[in-house]
């Protein structure tokens, strides 16, 4: 254990699934400005050969560090953040889709240290190379 | 049309400053699922040495929109955006963002390469408060499908 925030590497800091449903993505639509239709039409997204509805992989992305923020309360802060998109998320019209995500230390130094995110659904990873940057404040 | 290699020599102007508003915030920190009482409680952020309410991590990507029309306006582009899908992205940060900022992006693009009838774009939008002081910039990188792809 070292640095600001006591971390450790391979230390499980949060774990949570969300439920995400076709009145998830449209807010995110609303909220982000990306209205592509491949986020609310199944007719759109059947015609450029899409398997259904995806979520938008931003929204993806913004929901996935929540538990890091949550984590951190107000010790520290997210200074920085990536993904690969690495699998779109099929959201059905009636089930939704459930993602998971787990957050382990990855390094640790004086200032803060690097989260590494696995993100799921059905136990195949939909983001690459996610990893998030905290600093102590 | 392939995507134009001469774009990674254009300078693009900045687009009109951005405000961030409070309500802005909260609305994407719902939309984001982020629950945190740092990102709708100003009282709460206070607190914890802000000056308002803290856009979630991601909440740049709607600053950058504006950077991206520029990208596509530009009519020798070839950029067909039914085609591009999201690749990668990352937000490296100077300092949080809170609600009374306000941000000036402006978008370069830094590399553009083709493999397999694809061509992926990298862009980085950087943004600046009132002051000109560095708050974050975004990297995207987006993949043109080929006609064949």
């Amino acid at each position: 254990m070292s640095g600001a925030l006591e971390l450790e590497v391979g230390q499980v800091v949060a774990e949570r699934t969300y439920a995400i449903s076709r009145d998830t993505l449209v807010r995110y639509a609303g909220a982000s400005g990306d209205f592509n239709p491949i986020h609310y039409r199944d007719d759109v997204a059947a015609s450029v050969g899409l398997p259904g509805v995806l979520a938008h992989g931003m929204l993806t992305m913004g929901f996935a560090v929540q538990p890091v923020v949550d984590w951190l309360d107000a010790r520290g802060w997210v200074s920085d953040y990536q993904v690969r998109f690495t699998r779109p998320i099929v959201v059905d019209p009636v089930d939704g889709a459930t993602v998971t995500v787990v957050a382990t230390v990855g390094a640790v130094d004086e200032t803060g240290g690097r989260i590494d995110l696995t993100v799921s659904v059905d136990g195949q990873t939909v983001l690459g190379k996610a990893q998030v940057r905290v600093t102590a404040l | 049309m392939p995507v134009n290699p001469a774009l990674t020599e254009r300078a693009f102007a900045p687009v009109a400053p951005y405000l961030v508003g409070r309500e802005k915030v909260r609305e994407f920190a719902r939309a984001v699922l982020a629950t945190a009482a740092l990102h709708h409680d100003p009282e709460a952020a206070r607190a914890a040495g802000f000056a308002d309410v803290v856009a979630p991590p991601t909440f740049p990507i709607v600053v950058a929109e504006a950077t991206l029309q520029q990208l596509l306006a530009e009519p020798d582009a070839g950029i067909d955006f039914s085609r591009v899908v999201h690749g990668d992205q990352r937000f490296s940060y100077s300092r949080p963002i809170v609600a009374g900022d306000e941000l000036t992006a402006t978008l370069r693009v830094t590399s553009i390469k083709t493999l397999g009838g694809n061509s992926m774009i990298t862009s980085e939008t950087s943004m600046v408060d009132a002051d000109g002081a560095h708050v974050v910039t975004s990297v995207s990188t987006l993949v043109v499908r080929g006609e064949d792809a």
